[in-house]
Order: structure tokens, then sequence, then C-alpha cells
């Protein structure tokens, strides 16, 4: 068969959580579905890290993705016993009080025998101040502002962690590696470092992990989730979460479990290939910068894909900078307004609402108040037809400031529409909109010699 | 005869930045040949002119028969910022699928899609 010629070592990298909120059941069901060797499990979105370091200024205990425990206490006994290594960003900003509960965890369970290894030094927040000072500016890759105008409003910075220390502490005979901001593709080129012994300047074998990393990373994304042709996919319901078949060549198979949903084809890939790609010649990242026109695609059998041809360049002097800041308030409220004459009445339910604010001295300004008709096209205006009659409608009204006490008195106004608006509207459940946060994400890049000097890995055996 | 380019084509979006990308995939080669003419970053940004305020930029990635396009200030406001339902662009692939192009209609009968078994929104199948 393609890309799996007997004989050669072959690696079989999983990934079974692709964002915060991911399936809970998917890890376990790949660890239960087959053989793999290492299972990757991703829980920070851009701004989860800002949450974390709320959550460790009240306890500093706290601070890394609880969810993650609770997948232990379900899958450490089944993880010892078949030996499947895991490798995760669920340490969050406190890697080294998440293993705590791993190993409190696996002492209840009765596990005496466990090696979890930790990755610090992502954490940059508290020496932004002296980063700055010290002439980087942090520049914010989508505005182009410096970091000093919203240094006061930061909440959490971190530096994104390349697949070394991963590596190594696999090396030094981890199970677990709990990890902070590493990037997604780290999860899966980590352990492929490790098991072949990749060169740290092997650019094409760095890109081709990072590349297997890529279409790992979004769990179901590469098996038939959230494919154009949903109609093509057999038994979405349960979907078999992606498993790459690695050879030290940098070729490498991609594949799901016999028996499961889902659907693996050169266009399921091709389609995760492209997910959240921008200039394709150069996907950047600590290890390597990727050539995603040079991946070359072709069936492989049933739900395999080959991949292979894959070219890469040297990594860049810099790695990014993830921060977060908070940048005022938003809320959101809807109702849901029944025809006849739906799109009528709530285009008037709407204009109540915000002249009734204005009436009371609170206006947004024009980008900072929205106005949806779902079902109405509200995601895609201009581009679905929308039909003229619709039975019903959903109105979303959303709002920001920088004022948080004119967010929460638009919050007061949705309810009225029930009685003092036109008839028919109902749905209105859940109170009143609560004005929330907004954590607003900066992206920067900072000179990686600031970073990797403090990088550390600390492996460490059950006490 | 105009064809959807869902006739010839598939597609996936998600966030980039303060925008979205959209990734469109041809089906065969001499489609993707169709989808470089006939798909160009200034239609694209008039197919996204109620949802797109930036430059929409193309990058032809032949390997993969794609087209990708960075749609620049599309996501209103960008991230957590945003007001929109869709603030990742979640929607954007399905919206550019939408899109027509001029294609001749022996090619049309020849599309893929177009045999039996194939696309459910073909009108000659519904």
């Amino acid at each position: 068969m393609l890309g799996s010629r007997p004989g050669m070592k072959s690696v079989r990298v999983a990934n079974g959580q692709g964002f915060w909120g991911d399936s809970v059941d998917a890890p376990l069901e790949l660890l239960r579905g087959g053989p793999i060797d290492y299972l990757g499990l991703d829980y920070l979105a851009e701004v989860t890290l800002s949450i974390m370091m709320r959550q460790k200024l009240r306890d500093p205990r706290a601070g890394y993705a609880t969810d993650f425990l609770d997948f232990v206490r379900r899958a450490l006994p089944l993880l010892v016993a078949k030996g499947v290594k895991v490798v995760t960003n669920a340490g969050g900003l406190n890697p080294r009080a998440c293993r705590e509960r791993v190993f409190a965890i696996a002492r209840e369970l009765g596990i005496g025998d466990l090696r979890v290894g930790i990755v610090e030094g992502d954490d940059l927040l508290g020496r932004l101040p002296e980063l700055v000072a010290a002439g980087h500016p942090m520049t914010n890759l989508d505005t182009g502002a410096p970091l000093s105008s919203v240094l006061e409003q930061v909440t959490s910075a971190n530096a994104y962690i390349g697949a070394q220390p991963v590596a190594s502490a696999l090396r030094d005979g981890a199970q677990i590696v709990l990890c902070g901001r590493v990037t997604d593709t780290a999860l899966a080129l980590g352990p492929l470092v490790a098991e072949f012994g990749w060169a740290s300047d092997d650019w094409d074998r760095l890109a081709a992990g990072t590349i297997c990393g890529h279409v790992l990373e979004c769990g179901a994304q590469a098996t038939g989730g959230n494919f154009t042709r949903f109609w093509e996919v057999p038994d979405l319901w349960n979907v078999g979460y992606p498993i790459a078949e690695m050879s030290a060549d940098g070729s490498f198979v991609v594949t799901k479990h016999p028996g499961t949903g889902g659907l693996v084809t050169v266009d399921t890939v091709a389609e995760q290939l492209l997910y959240e790609m921008g200039a394709p010649c150069g996907y950047v990242t600590p290890d390597v910068t990727a050539d995603f026109t040079s991946i070359e695609l072709a069936p492989a059998g049933p739900d395999r894909v080959a991949v292979r041809g894959i070219r890469g360049r040297p990594n860049t002097p810099f790695l990014k900078l993830s921060a977060s800041y908070l940048d005022g308030w938003k809320a959101a409220g809807q109702v849901t307004v029944s025809g006849p004459r739906a799109i009528e009445k709530a285009r008037l339910a709407a204009d109540i609402v915000w002249r009734r604010l204005e009436r009371a001295g609170v206006t947004f300004a024009e980008g900072d108040r929205r106005t949806e008709l779902l079902g109405v096209s509200g995601v895609l205006p201009g581009i679905l037809a929308a039909p003229a009659a619709p039975p019903e409608v959903v109105l979303r009204l959303a709002v920001r400031d920088a004022d948080r006490a004119k967010v929460d008195r638009f919050g007061k106004e949705i309810a009225p529409l029930v009685t003092a608006g036109p008839p028919g509207v109902t749905g209105f459940a859940g109170g009143r909109p609560k004005a929330q946060e907004v954590v607003a994400y900066w992206p920067a890049l900072l000179d990686r010699r600031e970073v990797e000097p403090g990088l550390e890995v600390s492996v460490e055996s059950i006490g | 005869m105009r064809v959807k380019l869902a006739r010839l084509a598939h597609a996936r979006s998600g966030d980039k930045g303060d925008g979205s990308n959209v990734g469109l995939i041809a089906d065969t080669p001499e489609l993707y040949e169709v989808l470089r003419r006939e798909v160009t970053a200034e239609r694209v940004r008039a197919h996204f002119a109620a949802i797109c305020r930036g430059e929409v930029e193309r990058f032809e990635v032949p390997n993969l028969r794609a087209l990708n396009f960075l749609l620049h200030d599309s996501l209103g406001g960008g991230g957590t910022a945003s007001l929109a339902t869709d603030a990742q662009g979640k929607t954007h692939g399905q919206g550019l699928l939408e899109m027509e192009i001029e294609l001749p209609a022996e090619w049309v009968a020849r599309l893929p899609l177009s045999a039996p078994g194939g696309h459910r929104d073909d009108p000659d199948r519904r």
C-alpha cells in the first residue's frame, strides 16, 4: 500500500481535541478504536490564556485547561496500559500545577508509575515592560500599532513555542507532556522529532511534520467535518478523528480508525490544508518555514491519503507573540419574530430598540452596533437570496463600547419588545443580555533570543 | 452558460487576523485553470461587497488545484471584538461557492458533479 512500505518504521500520531470545547469523547474513541502512538490535544484558542490568567490571579493553583483533567480521569488507565503518549497545551499558564493534579488523579486511580513533562517559559506577561523598554515594539501584525499603546490593558502575553522542547521532554521519558502556548503543529512535530531524530535544520522533514500537524490540528476537520460535500460523508455523528502514519523520510498517510464515520479523501485533506492559510509558500512556525505549494496528495486506499514531496526553508529569527488585552464591553441579545410580515416586524423592533436607547441618551457609533436578521441572509448578506416572506426570523442586536454602563443599558431594552413592540415577538429567554468584557487579541513578533534561553523542560515521575 | 462555483469546486474558510481566508479547490486540473481565469480577486471582492471592507488578496496553490483568498477586514471587527454572528468567517467558503461564472455548455455537461449521484444542488437533478 502506498506510503506504508513494509519494514519501514511508521509512527501513528493522532489528534483528539481541535480546540477548547471540542468533543470530550473524541480522544477516548481514538484510544479505544485502534493503535496510536501519540495523542495530541489542543485546548488553547487565541484568548483562552487571558481567561486562564484571570483564574490564576484568583487562585495561584489554577490557570490550566480543567477539561484535560476530566480526560485524564477517564483515560489514564487505558493510556498507561497501551503506552500511548499525550502531548497537549492544556498546561496553559500553569503547567506545573496541572502536573500536580495529573499526579493526584493517578494516585487516586492506583497508578504508581507515570512520568510527566512540562514546558515553561512562554509566559512573558511579567517581562513586557522590560521588553518594551529594551526596544522591542511588538507591533500589532493586523493594525501596526505598538504594544506600548495598550500595555496597561494587557492581560496575557505568551510566545508561541516550537517542537524542540516537546521532543526533549519525550526523549526524557515523559508519557504526558504539558505545555502552555506551544504551536498547534508542534503537538505532532514534537513526537516526530523525538522518534526520528530529525535535525533542527532538516527543513524538509520539519516542514513535513509541521504540515502533518496542520492536517491534524483541527480534529475532525480533516476527516469529513466541515466538508463542503457533507452529503458524501457517512456517519458524521460517529466521525473518526484524524491519525497520521509518519515515515522517517517525511512522507505520511492521513487516515482514521476502521469502523468510524467520516471520510478521508484527497478533497477532505485538501480543504483542511487550506484552513486558516495565508501565503501558501511561507507557513512560518518557530521550527521551520513550510511550503504548502510543495505538497503532493494521492489516494492510498479507502479513507487513506498519502502526503509527500514537502519542502521547507529555514525558520525565522522571530517567535510569534500572542497577547490579549481588555478592549471595552459588548453584549448581544435576540428575539424570534413570527410571520406574517416577519421581516417588517423585525426591522420595526430593531428600530424601536435603537430609538428608545437614543431617547435615554445612549448612542453607539455605527460600527459599534449591529442588527442582524437571521433567517434572511444575516450571515451572508448580499450573497444568498433571502426569502421575501419567511415564516419567522431571529432578530439579533449587538453593541460594544468602552463604557460598561451603556452596554448594560442596551441589555435592558430587549425584553420590552415582547409587550411594547410588534405582535408575535417571542423566544426571549435566559434573562437580559449581560455585558461581557472584550478580550482582544494582539498578534506580534518578538526576537526569539529574548525567549528561548528562558524555556525550561522538566520531567518528573509520580512521587 | 452561468454556473455556480459549487458545481465545479469545494471550499473551506476560517479567520485570519482581522479577516477571513477562503480556500477554493477545483474538481479537476482543467477546472483549476477556469478558476484561475474567472475567479479574480476583484470578482471575489465584489461578491463579498456587503461583508468585506478591505482588500482581497489571491494566492495560487496549483499542487492542490486551489486558490487561496484573503478577505481583509471581513469579520466586523475581528476575533473577539466582532459583533457579527459569523465572527470567524466560517460561512465565507459556502458564500464563495454561490458565485456564478461563465462556462461553455459542453463543459457544464462534463462536470464531474453533473454525473448521476453527483451534486444535490444540480438543478437538473432536483
